[in-house]
């Protein structure tokens, strides 16, 4: 009779087909302002294949993604300003400094203003490095260049896909702080990662596919 | 708003320029297979200048489609493979804005060299002034068509396995209207005929890939993701 109408990021009996292979089916969780929640799963359980029609890009055989109460199809270039994908790949180019790929980046998407571009780079300890070719970096540095696009980003909900790989521990405990962060101001993530996550003050909801 | 989008068109613009050029084999390749291609003509078929007046300006649009062809790959791959089309589809602007700036930074990296390159050659060919003033008229017309009927079937082939032959199947057939009136224009020129129909015919396919493509390359886009 009466919906739970505080869930902000609801999905309902996903179902995930590729080719002839069912890849899961039945898949629904319910977010609500400030909750983190965490997919774990083995290898080919389609973690990466609901996080795409989480944010849109891929659309569910059956069932349906709920933002604030409405289906997302309905006004999907109105759901993907609220949403950060940080996907498998980085997103960035290497012919291109840490620097201008951020300037790309936040042209692109609904930015907030707190941080300037230099000070989200040496946030996540870039600066020394923000004029150098993206090509010349390491793979753990270009993951710290895609995810300071967290930091730029004025989005609502973010959706990883294991943010934490090839990070070293310094740069775990920065991603970490920064999901935290942004869920103790009413954010939402989603996140796809088989580590253990440390959120104080934060409600994680888990999701094994 | 207004402003924002111009912001964020010339953003891309840049960005893809300043790319391109630091590929610069990718520019340079289709070139100078334009050049080889229309360079073997002359040896095939000898150097009798009247056969060769005749036939060149279809020799040298004929270069340009496959030329175009050839350098249609670099418009969306690297994005595809990097994630960075991914980005785009999730912005918070029309992919149809994204896609015409990268069309036209396209366009400017390989189809603005073909024409200057094609100029070159015929004035290296002895072509008369008429065919070449056509060429010129035409093609200026007629590229940005290719790039954007281009980038419509790129887009729906990007990533795929064995995509480049398969691409050059799709493409060339479409590339054909432009070819037809560019050649008559320019028959019809050197024989004293007037073009303007041909041209009109030219510019309204400019208008029509200028209205579909960005709506196709960004739908075709959306079912390559989906």
């Amino acid at each position: 009779m009466y919906e739970n109408t505080s869930a902000v990021l609801e999905a309902v009996r996903l179902k995930c087909v590729r080719g002839e292979r069912l890849i899961f089916e039945n898949v629904g969780f319910q977010l609500c302002s400030g909750e983190v929640l965490q997919i774990d799963g083995p290898n080919g359980s389609g973690k990466t294949s609901l996080l795409r029609i989480l944010c849109g890009l891929a659309v569910a055989e059956e069932g349906e993604v709920n933002w604030k109460g409405r289906s997302i199809n309905d006004d999907l270039a109105e759901y993907v300003r609220e949403v950060n994908y940080i996907g498998h790949n980085n997103g960035i180019k290497s012919e291109l400094t840490p620097l201008e790929n951020l300037v790309v980046a936040r042209s692109l998407m609904s930015s907030n203003r707190e941080f300037s571009l230099m000070e989200a780079l040496a946030q996540m300890n870039l600066s020394d490095i923000a004029d150098i070719p993206v090509r010349k970096l390491s793979s753990g540095q270009c993951r710290r260049v895609a995810l300071s696009r967290l930091l730029i980003s004025q989005a609502r909900l973010w959706i990883l896909d294991e943010p934490f790989t090839t990070l070293d521990d310094n740069g775990r405990h920065l991603v970490q702080d920064l999901i935290a962060t942004h869920a103790r101001k009413g954010g939402n993530a989603v996140i796809v990662t088989h580590e253990s996550l440390n959120l104080p003050e934060v409600i994680l909801n888990k999701l094994t596919l | 708003m207004k402003s924002n989008l111009l912001d964020v068109f010339m953003t891309i613009l840049k960005r893809d320029l300043s790319l391109g050029l630091s590929r610069s084999s990718e520019i340079a390749n289709p070139l100078i297979f334009f050049f080889i291609v229309v360079m073997i003509f002359p040896f095939a078929l000898g150097p009798e200048s009247n056969l060769l007046q005749r036939i060149m300006p279809g020799v040298i649009w004929i270069a340009v489609l496959l030329s175009a062809t050839l350098s249609l790959d670099m418009m969306f791959r690297s994005d595809f493979e990097d994630g960075s089309l991914e980005l785009m589809l999730l912005s918070r602007y029309p992919m149809t804005l994204l896609i015409m700036a990268k069309i036209t930074a396209h366009w400017l990296l390989t189809g603005a060299p073909l024409i200057l390159a094609s100029i070159f050659l015929g004035v290296l060919l002895n072509l008369p002034v008429e065919s070449l003033l056509y060429l010129f008229i035409t093609m200026m017309l007629g590229t940005p068509v290719l790039s954007m009927v281009g980038s419509a079937v790129m887009a729906l082939t990007v990533g795929l396995r064995g995509g480049g032959v398969l691409l050059a199947l799709l493409i060339l057939p479409l590339y054909i209207p432009v070819l037809i009136f560019s050649i008559a224009a320019i028959d019809n020129a050197i024989l004293g005929l007037p073009i303007t129909g041909e041209i009109y015919i030219l510019g309204a396919l400019l208008v029509l890939a200028i209205t579909l493509a960005p709506f196709a390359t960004s739908t075709s886009l959306r079912i390559r993701f989906g």
